[in-house]
C-alpha cells in the first residue's frame, strides 16, 4: 500500500510539472499586462510541432527545445505584436476576446497546414526505468521534465527580480502610465515578456511531447485549461505560484483517478478551480491587493 | 458612406445573383436527373479523421468502379462529401444540410458509432435510407431504449456484442485469463458499448472483471489508473478505445511493466497505433477486426490491389467496410429497380447472400450483418492473422 502510494504520488508529480511548466507562461503573461493570454495553450502546440520536425530532422533533446523556445519566442512577438499591441488602450475583455480569436485561428492554421491527425512523436530520449525502492519505479523523462521545470522557474526568477529588464517588468507590471513617465519602454519590455512566455510554452510543448508521443493540432486546448487552474490555483502572476499550483493540481488529479474514481478526475480539478475562487480568489500565494481608485 | 453604400448594393446583388443561380441548379439536378446522389457524411478532420479520409477513399474507388461498369439502372453514381470534424453535433448538421440542401438519394457515414448516432435521429426524419459502414454500437439500427427498430438505418459491419462477445471468449479459452480488467473511454459510445458485451460474455465464463475503469477522449496521462491496474495483476487488459488514446494507454503499461495480454476492437485499427505506441510496446496486443489484408482471399487481393493503385496505401478496415457499403447500396438498388427511397429502404433491409470482401453478408430483422470476424496479433509493429471466427 505504501508502494502504491508513493508510486501515485510520483506520477502526479510528473504530470503536475508539465502543468506547472505551461503555467509559468500563462502567469508570466498575466502578471505583466493582465491579460489571460488563451493562445497560450496553441503556441504550445506549435512548440511541440517545431521539436517533432526537429526530431525528425534528426536533432536531439537539447537542440529540439532550443529550436522550438526561438521559433515560438518570435511567434509569441508577432502576437502581441499583431493582435494585442492595437488593442493596449482597448476594454480588457476585448483583448480576452481577442486571445481567443488567435487561439482558434492558430488551431485551424495548423489543421489546415498538418493535417488533423495526431502523429507520433519520434523518440529522442531513451525512456530508462529506475527502481528506487521494491515495486516503485520512476523514469528518465519524468525526471528531465521536473528538471526542466525547476531550472526554467529559477531562471525565470532571476530574469524578473535580478535584471534591469525585470526591474523594467515589474514597474510596467505595477503601473504603465507611471513606468513610461520614467524613461521606460514599454512595448519593448511588453514584447519581451511574450517572448519569454511563449519561450516557456514551446519548451513546455517539446517535454509533453516527449512524454506523451503525439503531435496534433488539438493537443493545446486541454493542457491549456489545466495550467490555467493552476496558474489561478497558485496565485495568477506568481511565478513560484504556477509550480506549487501545477504540483497540487497533478497530486490530486492522480490521487482521484488511484482511489478508483478515475471517472470525477477532471471534475475534481475544477470544483478546486471553484473552491479557490471563492474562498481565495488571490490563490494560494496570492495577497489581497485592494483596487486602485 | 457613399462607398460603402455602393458596396453593400454591389453585394446584395451578388448574393441575390448567386442564390438564384444556386436555386435554379439544386431544382434541376434533383432526384430524378441521370445520377444517383450519395450523401457522404464523414470524419474528414478531427480527431478520427484517419478513419473517415480512408472509407471516403475505399467509397471514392468502389464508385468509380461501379460508374465505369456502367453505373447502376444506368445512372451514374455522385458522391457529395461533407465534413463532420469527428464531432456528433457537427454529424447532425450535415446530414440534414445533405438531404435538405444537396437533395441526396441516400445518405453514408459516418464512420464511428457516436457520430453516427447523431445522424439517425435526422435519416428516420426525413426518411432517407441512411448506411453506416463501420458504427458497431447496437443503438445504431436499433434503439434499445425505445425498443424500436430505426427503420432507415443500416450497417454493414458487425456491431458490439459480436466483437466484445467474441474477444471475451478468445480471452478465456486461446489466452486462458480468468481475471480482467477493463479500460474503456468513457465519451465513446463505441467504447461502452464494446465493454458492456464483454463483460457480460466474461463473467457468462466463469471469469472474473477485477475492476471497471474509464477514461476520456484525449487524455494524454493514464498513469494513475495503470498504476492501480497493475496492482490487481489481471490476466488481461481489454481497452476498447480509438488507437490516439490506445497507443498512449498501451506504451504506458508496457513501461511501468505491465506485460500481460492488452487487447481491444477495430479502432485500434490504423497506422498511427505503432507510431504512438511503439512496435515492441504491441507486442502481445490482439483485436478483433473486419478483415486482414494478408487474407488469402482473392476478394480481398483484388481489393487491396486496387486501392493500393489508386491511393498507394494498404488499406485498412473502414475502408474495405467503406468499400462493401458501397457495394450494398448499388445492389439494393439494382434489387429495388428504382432510386426511389422507400424501395431502396425495402431492398436494403432484404439484403440476403450479398458477397462483399469481408465475407458473405445477410442483415437479421435489425438491420445487422450476420458475417465473420478476424483476430489479429500485433507483432513487431504488423498485424498478423490470428484466427477467424463465425458468428
Amino acid at each position: 500500500m505504501f508502494e502504491y502510494i508513493v508510486q501515485q504520488l510520483i506520477n502526479g508529480i510528473s504530470i503536475g510539472s508539465i502543468y506547472a511548466l505551461i503555467a509559468l507562461g500563462y502567469t508570466m503573461v498575466y502578471g505583466i499586462i493582465k491579460l489571460i493570454n488563451f493562445a497560450h495553450g496553441d503556441v504550445f502546440m506549435v512548440g511541440a510541432f517545431v521539436g517533432y520536425f526537429a526530431a525528425k530532422a534528426g536533432l536531439g533533446l537539447f537542440w529540439s527545445l532550443i529550436l522550438a523556445m526561438a521559433v515560438c519566442a518570435i511567434l509569441g512577438v508577432l502576437i502581441e505584436r499583431l493582435a494585442y499591441r492595437p488593442l493596449r488602450g482597448a476594454a480588457r475583455i476585448v483583448i480576452l476576446i481577442t486571445a481567443i480569436g488567435v487561439s482558434f485561428l492558430l488551431e485551424n492554421l495548423g489543421i489546415y497546414a498538418l493535417g488533423p491527425q495526431a502523429k507520433g512523436f519520434p523518440e529522442i530520449v531513451t525512456k530508462t526505468q529506475y527502481t528506487l525502492f521494491g515495486d516503485v519505479t520512476i523514469n528518465s523523462v519524468q525526471i528531465i521534465v521536473l528538471a526542466v521545470t525547476v531550472i526554467l522557474m529559477v531562471l525565470l526568477q532571476y530574469v524578473v527580480h535580478k535584471t534591469k529588464m525585470g526591474k523594467a517588468m515589474r514597474a510596467v507590471s505595477y503601473d504603465m502610465e507611471a513606468a513610461r513617465l520614467m524613461g521606460i519602454n514599454v512595448d519593448t519590455t511588453i514584447s519581451f515578456t511574450f517572448a519569454i512566455g511563449s519561450a516557456l510554452a514551446g519548451a513546455a510543448g517539446v517535454v509533453f511531447a516527449v512524454m506523451y508521443p503525439s503531435v496534433d493540432p488539438l493537443m493545446g486546448i486541454i493542457p491549456g485549461l489545466k495550467a490555467f487552474v493552476a496558474a489561478v490555483l497558485g496565485g495568477i502572476g506568481i511565478i513560484p505560484g504556477a509550480l506549487v499550483g501545477g504540483l497540487v493540481l497533478g497530486i490530486v488529479e492522480t490521487g482521484v483517478s488511484s482511489a478508483g474514481f478515475s471517472l470525477w478526475r477532471d471534475g475534481a480539478a475544477f470544483a478546486i478551480l471553484i473552491l479557490i475562487l471563492i474562498f481565495k480568489p488571490s490563490g494560494l500565494f496570492g495577497k489581497n491587493v485592494r483596487e486602485k481608485v | 458612406m457613399k462607398l460603402s453604400k455602393k458596396l453593400i448594393a454591389v453585394t446584395a446583388a451578388l448574393t441575390l445573383a448567386t442564390g438564384l443561380v444556386g436555386c435554379s441548379k439544386s431544382t434541376s439536378g434533383g432526384s430524378n436527373g441521370d445520377t444517383i446522389k450519395i450523401g457522404a457524411n464523414f470524419e474528414m478532420t478531427g480527431g478520427v479523421a484517419a478513419f473517415g479520409q480512408s472509407q471516403l477513399n475505399a467509397i471514392e474507388l468502389a464508385a468509380s468502379e461501379i460508374n465505369a461498369a456502367g453505373g447502376v439502372l444506368g445512372k451514374q453514381i455522385e458522391i457529395i462529401k461533407s465534413d463532420n470534424a469527428s464531432k456528433a453535433e457537427e454529424s447532425t448538421r450535415v446530414a440534414t444540410k445533405l438531404i435538405t440542401q444537396d437533395k441526396v438519394d441516400i445518405l453514408m457515414g459516418a464512420t464511428t458509432s457516436t457520430n453516427t448516432l447523431a445522424a439517425v435521429q435526422v435519416a428516420n426524419d426525413k426518411k432517407v435510407p441512411m448506411v453506416s459502414a463501420s458504427a458497431t454500437n447496437p443503438n445504431v439500427t436499433f434503439d434499445s431504449k425505445k425498443g424500436k427498430l430505426n427503420e432507415w438505418v443500416f450497417r454493414a459491419c458487425f456491431i458490439d456484442p459480436f466483437q466484445g462477445t467474441v474477444m471475451a471468449n478468445f480471452s478465456l479459452k486461446k489466452l486462458n485469463a480468468k481475471t480482467a480488467v477493463i479500460f474503456s473511454d468513457n465519451a465513446a459510445d463505441y467504447s461502452k458499448g464494446l465493454h458492456k458485451f464483454y463483460k457480460e460474455a466474461f463473467e457468462k465464463g466463469g471469469g472474473k472483471i477485477l475492476a471497471e475503469e474509464s477514461y476520456q477522449t484525449k487524455d494524454t496521462d493514464f498513469n494513475a489508473v495503470l498504476t492501480r491496474i497493475k496492482s490487481l495483476n489481471p490476466d488481461v487488459i481489454y481497452v476498447p478505445g480509438y488507437y490516439e488514446e490506445v497507443g498512449k494507454i498501451v506504451k504506458q503499461a508496457r513501461e511501468m511493466g505491465i506485460t500481460v495480454p492488452m487487447m481491444g476492437g477495430d479502432g485500434w485499427d490504423a497506422p498511427q497505433l505503432v507510431e504512438i505506441a511503439g512496435a515492441a510496446a504491441l507486442n502481445n496486443t490482439f483485436i478483433s477486426n473486419h478483415y486482414s489484408p494478408d487474407d488469402p482471399d482473392p476478394k480481398v487481393k483484388k481489393f487491396v490491389d486496387a486501392y493500393k493503385a489508386k491511393y498507394n496505401a494498404v488499406p485498412d478496415s473502414m475502408a474495405v467496410l467503406g468499400y462493401d457499403g458501397m457495394y450494398m447500396i448499388a445492389d439494393a438498388i439494382k434489387r429495388a429497380g428504382s432510386v426511389d427511397k422507400a424501395k431502396v429502404k425495402e431492398a436494403l433491409a432484404a439484403t440476403k447472400d450479398f458477397v462483399g470482401v469481408t465475407g458473405t453478408l445477410t442483415l437479421d430483422q435489425n438491420h445487422d450483418p450476420v458475417k465473420a470476424a478476424v483476430i489479429l496479433e500485433h507483432k513487431d509493429g504488423k498485424q498478423v492473422f490470428y484466427d477467424k471466427v463465425q458468428p
